[in-house]
């Protein structure tokens, strides 16, 4: 960002005319709180950053204050105090020059019953200021061609299943070539290969430039196409980074899987192996900072007979689990 | 976020800016949505479901007072009825009146009251309204089109009781020159004209429920409870401006001049009450416009 205020100069304060110190970054939240109305804390002293060019893994339980952030970054809703950016502009001030750069999908789809899905597109289309009327036609037609609709489009949206519901909400966000998509779910309602087809468009997006903010439950989902990943709970921001050295924040497992379980736990606390779990057929551990193939050979002397000895990496969800210390399911 | 002068979208470039689109921002900054609202609003199955008993209305007056006057009654109807009623067997452009007189209390307003209280809360019932502000067009724009829309559906609904009532009033009844409320004697020409000034005044003492409803509209996310407040005040205004004792107030009730129409009908015109009428609705739509706009734009979008 060369010039250091990309909107109208702003009242609040130096917080905000500062220019942004990374100018690569998408969003960026400093103490975003939401009070609501009633006093409950939706979302407490967020500091969110997310750099250009990412595929943004938005993670945490349900009542965990993703919903309440995204609608704040979209100028939906008033934070209570701090400050958000998306797109160097403060939200929700800006909305009229950050928003026609972004295509949403939030909290699910919603459509007009009544009108085609072409009609759908063409109405979220009309309410966008910057949008060129004459290319209307085209880029509605391109954006149900992308999402696998062109042929469903001339249907009634009450007719649509809820994935085809789902896919018409992802066509609304791509009516226009965009900066930032944000995506709520987005695979919410789709079988297997729909959510295959999901996951190969968010990497299509992204490999175009565009930066992807993606919340969703599903964490192997956010391991397959995320780049960085932020984890809430209880409306706090537990950690963000970049995915892998969040997975490796958490540590792997040392899997010794054999016929004799009882016999190698015995070898594997001899070798000073901790924390040793014995499963059925399969023995688990803490790896040890040493050579991994003196343990085996060591099993292997002792008489233990071993079908594999493994390192298993740890999962997002592992270190989901680590830092919320607790179920992913477990509503804040 | 209201200001209405011309945005540049500015940031940083090197990523992927847009060109500046090539038609003029000015004149489809309100249009495209504008003509999107009104396609969308009169496609509605509900719309024109309201229309159609708007346009059922007159028919049914007109074949009532034809059956009524058919057996060649002299004296004619007599008594009670709505304005104008006893002038249609002499002249159907009277049906007109009658028509507009006899849907002015209640169905015109409630149609309105369903279109205005559905206008916002009808969107945010359906999810639809996070989605059109985030496209985004604007709390101010959506409500200023909104507002349009709705006053657009008032002529539109009174016009098609008074296109009905005339179609029918030819049809059933003898048409030509007639008297005015003041005895003398006007050409068909100016009658109709009359008529047509007559419907544009009726669709003009609207503008007070419709923005009283389009305020109800931005107080909930319901659309359904939006529509039965604003027919439920409708109702409560019309039973409380029957009760003499509260006549300091009546003067301020949306509903208390609408009748005054009728004045058209005099030679020379009585503008005392019409004015009156013109003036209270115009003080409706700016406190009441201006609520919904203080509340909408301050609103959390939570639906």
């Amino acid at each position: 960002m060369g010039e250091p205020s990309a909107t109208e100069p702003d009242p609040e304060g130096p917080d905000d005319s500062a220019p942004q110190g990374a100018g690569e970054d998408v969003i960026v939240t400093r103490a975003l709180t939401k009070r609501y109305r009633g006093g409950q804390l939706a979302v407490d002293g967020l500091d969110l950053t997310v750099p250009a060019g990412s595929v943004f893994g938005f993670l945490g339980p349900n009542g965990s204050g993703k919903t309440t952030t995204i609608r704040m970054l979209m100028g939906l809703i008033e934070p209570t105090s701090g400050s958000a950016r998306v797109l160097g502009g403060p939200m929700p001030r800006a909305s009229r020059t950050v928003l026609p750069h972004v295509g949403a999908l939030i909290e699910g789809p919603a459509l007009y019953g009544f009108l085609s899905g072409r009609d759908n597109l063409v109405r979220y289309d009309a309410a966008d200021p910057t949008a060129d009327p004459c290319t209307r036609p085209t880029r509605v037609a391109a954006a149900l061609d992308r999402v696998g609709l062109a042929a469903a489009a001339g249907k009634k949206a009450k007719a649509y299943s809820l994935g085809m519901k789902q896919r018409l909400g992802l066509a609304a966000a791509l009516l226009q070539p965009r900066r930032l998509l944000v995506l709520d779910e987005p695979t919410n309602g789709l079988d297997p290969q729909g959510m295959r087809e999901i996951r190969s468009l968010v990497r299509e997006l992204a490999s175009d430039g565009t930066t992807v903010f993606l919340s969703s439950h599903l964490l192997d989902e956010i391991e397959q196409v995320c780049t960085h990943v932020a984890v809430m709970a209880q409306g706090r921001l537990i950690t963000q980074g970049p995915v892998g050295e969040l997975a490796a924040g958490a540590r792997g497992r040392l899997v010794v899987t054999t016929p004799d379980p009882a016999e190698a736990a015995r070898v594997l606390k001899e070798q000073g192996v901790g924390d040793v779990v014995l499963e059925e057929d399969r023995v688990t551990a803490e790896p040890p900072d040493r050579e991994l193939a003196d343990i085996n050979a060591a099993l292997v002397k002792a008489e233990v007979r071993v079908r594999g000895f493994a390192l298993e990496r740890a999962s997002l969800e592992d270190a989901f689990v680590a830092l919320t210390g607790e179920g992913f399911d477990v509503a804040g | 976020m209201s200001q209405a002068e011309e945005i540049t979208p500015k940031g940083r470039g090197e990523l992927r800016d847009q060109p500046p689109p090539a038609v003029s921002r000015r004149t489809t900054f309100y249009g495209t949505l504008f003509r999107n609202e009104l396609r969308t609003t009169f496609r509605r199955w509900r719309t024109l479901a309201l229309l159609a008993v708007l346009a059922a209305v007159p028919i049914l007056v007109g074949i009532a007072v034809k059956i009524e006057t058919g057996g060649d009654d002299p004296s004619g109807p007599s008594g009670n009825g709505p304005a104008f009623i006893s002038q249609i067997t002499n002249n159907g452009l009277f049906l007109v009146f009658t028509a507009l007189a006899a849907t002015l209390p209640f169905f015109l307003p409630m149609a309105i009251g369903v279109i205005a209280g559905d206008a916002i809360a009808g969107e945010a019932n359906a999810g639809t309204l996070r989605y059109l502000l985030v496209a985004p067009a604007g709390r101010t724009r959506l409500l200023l089109t909104k507002y349009a829309t709705v006053m657009t559906f008032c002529l539109v609904a009174t016009l098609v009781v008074a296109v009905s009532a005339l179609a029918t009033g030819a049809l059933l009844f003898p048409l030509g020159d007639l008297t005015t409320i003041s005895g003398t004697r006007i050409t068909f020409a100016e009658g109709l004209g009359r008529a047509l000034l007559i419907a544009l005044v009726v669709a003009a003492s609207l503008v007070g429920v419709a923005a009283l409803g389009l305020f109800v509209s931005t107080l909930t996310n319901s659309g359904i409870a939006a529509m039965a407040t604003t027919v439920g005040l409708l109702i409560t205004v019309q039973i409380l401006d029957q009760i003499p004792q509260l006549h300091a107030l009546q003067p301020y009730f949306f509903s208390h001049y609408w009748l005054s129409f009728a004045d058209l009908m005099r030679e020379p015109v009585y503008w005392d009450d019409l004015v009156r009428n013109l003036g209270l609705q115009a003080l409706y739509a700016a406190v009441f416009g201006s609520a919904a706009w203080a509340r909408f734009t301050a609103k959390d979008i939570t639906a």
